[in-house]
């Protein structure tokens, strides 16, 4: 963040050391009541990265051939929303294959049989935070899943994904769970953030409540080599409970740093 | 019943009075998403043309949702006020719409008229409004509600602190909370959105939020938006609250997704009516909204988000709220696609909540994924100004680093103080200056370091 420095013209705020404790944008000076030049600019910059995190054109096949390097088959696919717009506008073609990409997956399945995990990423609503951090994770969670031995299905990279398609594809694809890694909606500051999103028996119609997450995978947030433990803790929880979704916790538990470490 | 219209060559056919009213409603793409909006900006226009003949009384004989399958339905017909209602109850939608634009439609009329007015009359008129007779309506309409200070009254402007963190820190909130305190804001209330949803968490920034108001003696209330089964846990464990919150829907569907139901909210009402917290008022409920809840929550019944929107102001009505909001651009683009809609529907929003009677703010706001920006929340506030909105939100730089979205600022509601020459409510405008803080009720005085809200702070850092 850029500092408001004191100077004639704008009044400083005695009070910067506070942001020792938050990111929030506090002590930022004022012109008049009004924010300073430079913490609006600050602020325009901010929203353009978020801006162009949703908006940039995402390019399946790149992705799909840093995914290839790390040594697993890969397929692209697509939802059913044509664009961006449509994407934006209607979250229920985000849920569901294209009719050609499920026709795709159907023949896909005959082929390579049933699977332990079915994992498929997405652009989702930020391609800046599928492109930086997908291949990361998948780098740190893939060897993790192959010394435990689970048998994983060809990686999915599909254009304009929401929550819910990795479930349609994973029951075509006869997989026991499924897990989704795509864009999240940016904030200001965090344009690049990955979600994790698993599920038990993955089929149409499973809800948010069937489903566990991992949110915030990004440099300053969780980073992929801890994300890859969460997942592999908590897909090897879910198969041995049978289930996932709001009965299977993580037990990682309570916010660090958060209102209950008063309690200590 | 059937509602027709010959238009130019053209028969339009209206099944039932949820679709004419559907059909009416200004574009929005939550409404397209529903498959309930008007084909074509002609149909759209005849829909107006059809519901503007449509008498006020039709409302009351023709729920928009059956009253045997919602409580939310029964709770709007049940408390009608029939003598409220007689002075418009012989007028149609269209003439309702320029009776409330006469010079002699005045605060006191449209003070007594609320009781009368259904949210869906509410709605249909304001489907024949352009934006600038939602402003110049709502802006005879105040609505004065008290606690611990007096909000709504003319020439005030009230701003929510909204201190958020990630992981709820207390430092880091209770730091986010002193800088909006430093610009002058939270009278509105000082409001946390808790990152986790749990009484124990809850209750350590309840005393933490009750704690600075006590020290500083701070005519003003707090506020922590947990789920209402959790804060009332937190009261039956003794935990200082003052306000109850709860999103709440305009469908009994939508709000039991929510957890919640009417009976549930008068019990929470009574236990914090019974704390007897409040110095100046008993109004000790704050409500959040948002066009297209109902929708998201798979139920909606087929009835437009603008009117759904408006039936959530009649649960709120019910239990005396000090604070309603709605939160207009925060639920997506698929609800509301752009600043063109998000500005509309925040004046459709505060309109309505006002003529039932509703102390009206408005989180202007807009999430990355939206078609808008600041600029688009800059015109909305300045219209909401206008409009004479009770009280806005105040994010630390316009940022919520714990909700993800951008919200209105402390500095822009000095904007708007400036602008409109509106004042911070009295109670609360009087500690400022007794403070230093603010003198004339918007002008922010130079501090130092060692001004008495700041220097325990830093000096706590520096040992």
């Amino acid at each position: 963040m850029i500092l408001a420095m004191p100077n004639e013209i704008t009044t400083f705020d005695p009070w910067t050391e506070l942001r020792r404790f938050t990111t929030a944008r506090i002590a930022l000076g004022r012109s008049g009541g009004s924010l300073p030049v430079r913490e609006r600019l600050d602020f325009q910059l901010a929203h353009a990265r978020a801006r162009d995190a949703v908006l940039t054109p995402f390019d399946p096949d790149a992705l799909a051939e840093k995914i290839a390097a790390l040594g697993l088959p890969v397929e692209t696919i697509e939802s059913a929303a044509s664009d961006r717009a449509e994407y934006l506008q209607r979250p229920d073609l985000g849920r569901k294959l294209s009719f050609h990409s499920r026709s795709a997956l159907v023949e896909l399945a005959a082929k390579t049989g049933p699977s332990d995990l079915l994992i498929l990423v997405s652009d989702g609503l930020s391609t800046l935070a599928a492109n930086s951090q997908v291949e990361p994770v998948l780098a740190a969670l893939l060897p993790l899943l192959n010394e435990s031995g689970w048998k994983v299905a060809p990686i999915l990279v599909a254009r304009h994904g929401r929550v819910a398609l990795q479930d349609e594809a994973g029951e075509i694809l006869r997989a026991k769970m499924s897990l989704m890694l795509l864009g999240e909606r940016p904030g200001l500051g965090s344009a690049d953030s990955l979600g994790a999103y698993l599920t038990f028996g993955p089929k149409v119609g499973r809800t948010d409540a069937d489903r566990n997450c991992i949110s915030n995978i990004r440099p300053g947030g969780i980073s992929p080599a801890d994300a890859a433990k969460k997942l592999l803790f908590l897909l090897t929880e879910s198969v041995k409970l049978g289930l996932s979704g709001v009965n299977l916790k993580d037990t990682a538990g309570e916010l660090e740093g958060g209102a209950m470490a008063e309690l200590e | 019943m059937a509602y027709h219209l010959a238009l130019g060559g053209t028969h339009y056919e209206f099944r039932d009075l949820k679709t004419l009213l559907a059909k009416a409603s200004p574009l929005r793409s939550g409404d397209q998403l529903a498959g309930v909006a008007a084909e074509n900006a002609q149909e759209r226009v005849a829909a107006q043309l059809c519901l503007a003949e449509v008498p006020l009384t039709r409302f009351l004989e023709e729920p928009v949702i059956p009253y045997e399958q919602d409580e939310v339905t029964r709770l709007i017909l049940d408390t009608h006020d029939k003598a409220a209602f007689a002075p418009v109850s012989g007028l149609s939608v269209g003439e309702f719409r320029d009776y409330l634009l006469r010079y002699e439609t005045d605060t006191l009329t449209l003070s007594a008229l609320a009781p009368g007015i259904t949210p869906e009359m509410a709605a249909a008129v304001s489907k024949l409004m352009g934006n600038q007779d939602l402003i110049l309506v709502a802006s005879k309409i105040r609505v004065v509600t008290k606690f611990r200070n007096t909000l709504g009254l003319p020439g005030t402007l009230a701003v929510r602190l909204q201190p958020n963190h990630p992981t709820d820190n207390p430092r880091g909130i209770a730091a986010s909370t002193i800088d909006g305190l430093m610009y002058g804001c939270g009278d509105a209330v000082i409001g946390i959105n808790p990152a986790t949803d749990s009484p124990a968490a809850t209750t350590v920034l309840l005393r933490l939020l009750d704690q600075l108001i006590r020290d500083y003696e701070i005519p003003t209330q707090s506020c922590v938006l947990a789920h209402v089964t959790t804060s009332m846990r937190c009261m039956e464990a003794g935990a200082p609250l003052d306000l109850v919150f709860q999103s709440i829907a305009g469908t009994e569907a939508a709000n039991k997704s929510f957890g919640i139901n009417l009976a549930l909210l008068g019990e929470a009402r009574e236990m914090a009516l019974s704390l007897k917290r409040g110095t100046v008022g008993d109004n000790v409920m704050y409500f959040e909204t948002g066009q297209g809840s109902c929708l998201s929550a798979g139920a909606h019944h087929g009835v437009d988000q603008q009117t759904l929107e408006a039936r959530a102001y009649a649960v709120a009505r019910e239990f005396s709220p000090l604070l309603v909001n709605t939160v207009v651009g925060f639920i997506g683009p698929e609800y509301l696609y752009d600043g063109k809609q998000i500005i509309r529907a925040g004046l459709e929003d505060h309109f309505c909540g006002k003529l039932l009677g509703l102390p009206m703010g408005c989180d202007v706001c807009y999430t990355n994924h939206c078609e808008a920006d600041q600029d688009d929340m800059d015109t909305l506030l300045t219209l909401l100004g206008v409009a004479g909105v009770n009280y806005i939100m105040g994010v630390p730089g316009a940022d919520d680093i714990m909700l993800n979205y951008q919200s209105t600022s402390f500095h822009d509601s000095h904007y708007l103080r400036q602008a409109l020459r509106l004042k911070p409510a009295p109670e609360f405008d009087a500690w400022l200056g007794k403070m230093k803080l603010m003198r004339d009720g918007r002008r922010l005085e130079p501090v130092t370091a060692r001004h008495a809200l700041l220097a325990p702070q830093l000096d706590a850092l520096a040992s």
